[in-house]
């Protein structure tokens, strides 16, 4: 398990690997933003959680197709599936070697991102209390539709379209969480919200993605 | 560490392509399966490895003893040949890989990246792999594809060490690897129904 995660942190890092594709979208995003919504501050606080939540969301789905696609067409899949390693602990690996190339990235640079959308300073804290809750949901979801979808050739379009109504319960409250903390309101609604949604598919999903990648490597 | 198949017959696509078939690998015996493309080797042999389910009969093998190796080798590109190995060793719970890389004569090559390796050097580096797996069965699809007769020769090498240390092999190939083994040619096991007009379902709808 640990040889697993070591080396897909690894590859992420190496040449091609990925690891810059979340996080430059991320910036992308919010760069472009002000331009487009116009310099009106009011305005750019109001909406900052809000797009900084739809950023994050949009620079993770970005790369899923990658979790299980390359090892799938490499054998690396058939061959871990032979091997001692049980499935449900390899998507697990998976979904939590993404978080760190993907998720974790995210979390540390919202704040500076922050800046950039005229965030108030006592929206920061649950800015990056709400990512760092939200994207690990985001991140086994993912997998999830990874596994549903790999030997599927070029399947990202699918693999979006079936994984985007799944993670809109974690954008309303992550959304939600950051824009009653930057308005200084009550966080304990979505907050627990949010929580229960991301210990509920850590806990639940590995084993349906285990079951839909042993159905998909017959 | 025997390796029963009983009346097993196997399915592609949904479709039996084989059937009715049996046979037995005992402990240093290998069985090399022969037959014309298409017939399902590849099935059979991804069944035996427990990548799916038989369509019907049984097979019989101890719990995590089969090693497999299919037509692509599992590398990463980006990792060095020695790292690739590392992994499996790693993988399954293994600490020596020096047998593996002086085995395929990978040696002068341990540190090169395996993208820049030739298809041949990949498939040493492939089947090094099945020596990092300590496992005592063997299911090997095509092997020796893209090795020249040099390096055939070294694959010869290494199942015959690996029968004499009373591991088994089941094998798909075409070359004759001059061991002293039994040969099963699956054409006459043929499923009735086989060749059904499914082929491609699956990518119609995609």
């Amino acid at each position: 398990m640990k040889a697993l995660l070591l080396r897909d942190l690894k590859l992420a890092f190496r040449a091609g690997g990925g690891f810059g594709l979340g996080i430059a979208f991320f910036l992308i995003v919010v760069i472009l933003v002000p331009f487009s919504v116009g310099p009106e501050s009011g305005l750019l606080t109001k909406i900052a959680p809000g797009v900084l939540w739809l950023g994050a969301l949009l620079a993770c789905l970005l790369s899923l197709d990658r979790i299980l696609a390359l090892d799938w067409e490499d054998g690396t899949l058939d061959l871990v599936a032979t091997s001692p390693l049980p499935l449900e602990g390899v998507v697990s690996v998976k979904a939590l070697a993404h978080w760190i190339t993907t998720g974790v990235p995210l979390v540390v640079a919202a704040p500076v991102f922050g800046v950039l959308l005229n965030l108030p300073p006592q929206g920061f804290v649950w800015l990056v209390a709400s990512l760092a809750l939200g994207t690990p949901a985001l991140s086994v979801i993912g997998t999830f539709g990874a596994a549903l979808t790999v030997g599927i050739k070029r399947g990202g379009l699918l693999l979006s379209l079936l994984i985007l109504p799944l993670y809109v319960p974690t954008l309303i409250f992550g959304a939600e969480l950051a824009r009653r903390g930057a308005e200084g309101q009550d966080v304990t609604t979505p907050l627990l919200m949010l929580a229960g949604i991301t210990f509920g598919v850590i806990a639940l999903l590995p084993f349906a993605s285990a079951l839909v990648l042993r159905m998909n490597l017959r | 560490m025997i390796l029963r198949v009983k009346d097993v017959s196997v399915a592609r696509g949904g479709v039996a392509v084989l059937e009715g078939l049996s046979f037995e690998i005992n402990p240093g015996q290998a069985l090399i399966v022969k037959g014309p493309n298409g017939v399902g080797k590849t099935t059979l042999l991804r069944t035996v490895a427990g990548l799916q389910p038989p369509f019907k009969g049984q097979v019989e093998a101890p719990e995590e003893a089969v090693a497999y190796a299919a037509h692509s080798d599992g590398l990463k590109t980006m990792l060095s040949v020695e790292e690739n190995l590392r992994f499996w060793a790693d993988v399954f719970g293994q600490s020596d890989i020096e047998k593996a890389i002086q085995a395929f004569d990978l040696v002068e090559l341990r540190s090169r990246l395996a993208g820049s390796l030739s298809a041949g050097q990949k498939r040493r580096l492939g089947l090094a792999r099945l020596l990092v797996t300590g496992r005592p069965i063997w299911v090997l699809d095509e092997p020796t594809v893209s090795l020249d007769t040099a390096s055939v020769q070294l694959f010869a090498d290494a199942v015959r060490a690996h029968l004499a240390e009373g591991g088994s092999a089941l094998l798909a190939t075409h070359i004759d690897l001059g061991l002293d083994v039994t040969m099963l040619d699956v054409g006459p096991f043929r499923a009735k129904q086989g060749d059904a007009p499914i082929s491609g379902y699956d990518e119609a709808f995609l």
